[in-house]
């Protein structure tokens, strides 16, 4: 197994700026606070990076998705890059940090800045998502094209309904019920009152999510992640600069990327799972550890159905079985002994800093940083995924070699 | 093309599609009542959303070819969040099995059902919607319940 590439990169250093519901900070600011924290962290000085990736690269819509792109940070830190890559075309938001590894082990950089920036909090304002919707100005001359000619003329412009379509053909297929998908939030909303950066912290019942308004059935409020501002940062290295890191490093063992199906919200061959399931296939035949050997998983909920069909995706549970796995909630409960879940508290109440934030809690718990929300046992092995349909990128990694 | 129908009474606002050489018929064919892909003339493969060439067999002949209009609910959501403008809250998003090929699928509206009668597996059949804008008429393919084939 020593021949796939990416066991020649670690992650070295990790860092956040402020995170807040609306912080009304300049977005490369906050870009910057997490960047330079995540060198500090590491060890070391703009002068060793050599080179940055990042997802999804400069957009101006929708509002606050992106709080900078590469070169952005290039010149504000004034970096001599070897390499560098930012894109939304990629294997999920963590597939910028999959490239940084291939890059780092290919030679063309040996410290690459990886970072994921949003300020979608107060890009949205008081105005809410709906602001971000295409042609939410009510106007008649707009027309839908590319995916969207597919479902805009439907009045299904956000991924809400898509994933919700996706999760009531779930419940169809293996009974899966809302009391089984919402031991996800609860979790989440559980494990971020033990995050000092978490947006939501208050306690949720059972009832509260069962009786919370319906966005898109049998999805509610609750299902959906929250918008904010922040940022993330995490150092690859090459290994062999090891001896010259500030801290232990933690190992990718293993990266999974696949995309098999067809790359559609709604043409996937199968729609009770997602694109993570190759990716997560694939991600399995690179190393000889297996499911059995995680310790913590930090799993994208952009949408609490989009993390149930990661747990189903990396074998955590058989697939259609996420159901009775999540029933009660123990088995993915920080103190569960089985698999902690998302234990910042996940998109769903630590905010959507859109991916990084579940390399960024793997790491912080593999380094034994959790804090008040640490996992006992010093945890060896975490995975972190992100995407949700079409999009899916995966990281294994451990502490040690 | 023959006359085209009148608009649909009280029709709720949707953001409508932009026509081009190869969804037109897609788009437009509704207004003759009929439900229309593109298809390969090569090796019969339904292409959708429609593609100039045959992802299965690379042949560039491909035609609108009209179907029967009948469906299977694959899946549904009853949508509370107004998102933008459009059909009166709350709606019915699904997607619906075509029958002529196994993997062609539409994400459509559900109309004229109870949501307490949705049922996945349910056989649907296709209604269109005609709006007007400009020099275009533009029919939405909408499904509602096929009590017919019982
Ligand atoms: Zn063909």
């Amino acid at each position: 197994m020593s021949t796939f590439i990416e066991k020649q990169t670690v992650i070295s250093g990790a860092g956040q700026s402020d995170i807040g519901r609306r912080l009304f900070r300049d977005p490369l600011e906050l870009t910057l606070d997490a960047c330079l924290a995540a060198i500090a962290d590491a060890g070391l000085t703009t002068k060793d990076i050599d080179g940055v990736a990042t997802y999804p690269g400069p957009m101006s819509i929708p509002p606050g998705f992106s709080g900078a792109g590469v070169v952005d940070v290039q010149d504000a830190l004034r970096l001599e890059l070897g390499w560098w890559s930012g894109g939304i075309e990629a294997p999920g938001q963590l597939g910028s940090v999959i490239n940084a590894c291939l890059a780092v082990a290919a030679g063309l950089a040996t410290h690459v800045l990886c970072f994921r920036s949003v300020y979608e909090g107060s890009a949205q304002g008081t105005k809410g998502r709906a602001s971000t919707m295409p042609g939410s100005g009510g106007g008649g001359s707009f027309r839908a094209s590319g995916f969207m000619e597919w479902t805009l003329p439907f009045a299904a412009p956000s991924a809400a309904p898509w994933i919700a379509l996706m999760a009531q053909r779930h419940f169809h297929e293996f009974g899966t019920t809302r009391e089984q998908l919402g031991q996800i939030p609860l979790n989440a909303r559980k494990n971020a009152a033990l995050n000092p950066k978490a947006i939501y912290t208050d306690p949720m019942t059972m009832d509260d999510y069962l009786n919370v308004r319906m966005v898109s059935t049998p999805l509610s409020l609750y299902d959906c992640d929250v918008p904010c501002d922040g940022a993330t940062a995490v150092i690859v290295s090459h290994v062999d600069t090891v001896a010259d890191l500030a801290k232990p490093p933690i190992h990718v063992e293993a990266v999974g990327t696949a995309l098999r199906g067809r790359p559609s919200w709604d043409q996937f061959d199968d729609l009770t799972t997602m694109a993570n399931r190759d990716a997560s296939a694939q991600l399995w035949g690179r190393t000889d550890l297996t499911p059995a050997d995680v310790d913590l998983a930090e799993m994208y909920d952009g949408f609490s159905f989009i993390a149930l069909t990661w747990l189903e995706a990396m074998g955590f549970c058989g697939h259609g079985e996420a159901g009775p796995f999540l029933e009660g909630g123990t088995n993915i409960a920080r103190d569960s002994g089985v698999l902690p879940l998302n234990t910042h508290g996940g998109q769903l109440s630590a905010g959507r800093l859109h991916g990084y934030g579940f390399l960024h809690e793997a790491c912080t718990q593999l380094w034994g940083e959790g804090g008040p929300r640490q996992v006992a046992g010093d945890p060896e092995v975490g995975v972190a995924c992100a995407g949700g349909g079409p999009l899916a990128g995966a990281l294994l990694l451990t502490t040690h070699r | 093309m023959a006359d085209s129908p009148a608009p649909t009474a009280d029709l709720p606002f949707r953001i409508l599609p932009a026509l081009t050489d190869l969804n037109r018929e897609f788009w437009t064919a509704g207004t003759r009542g009929e439900l229309r892909f593109l298809r390969c003339n090569a090796c019969g493969y339904y292409n959708h959303p429609p593609t100039a060439v045959c992802p299965v067999c690379h042949s560039k002949d491909l035609a609108p070819s009209t179907v029967s209009g009948r469906a299977t609910l694959h899946t549904y959501t009853i949508n509370h969040q107004a998102w933008m403008p459009g059909p009166e809250l709350p709606y019915v998003i699904g997607i619906v099995d075509i029958p002529e090929q196994a993997d062609l699928r539409l994400t459509t509206n559900i109309v004229n059902c109870a949501h307490d009668d949705l049922v996945i597996g349910m056989p649907m059949r296709v209604t269109f919607e005609i709006h007007a804008d400009g020099e275009d008429v533009i029919a939405i393919p909408l499904f509602e319940p096929d009590r017919t084939s019982a």
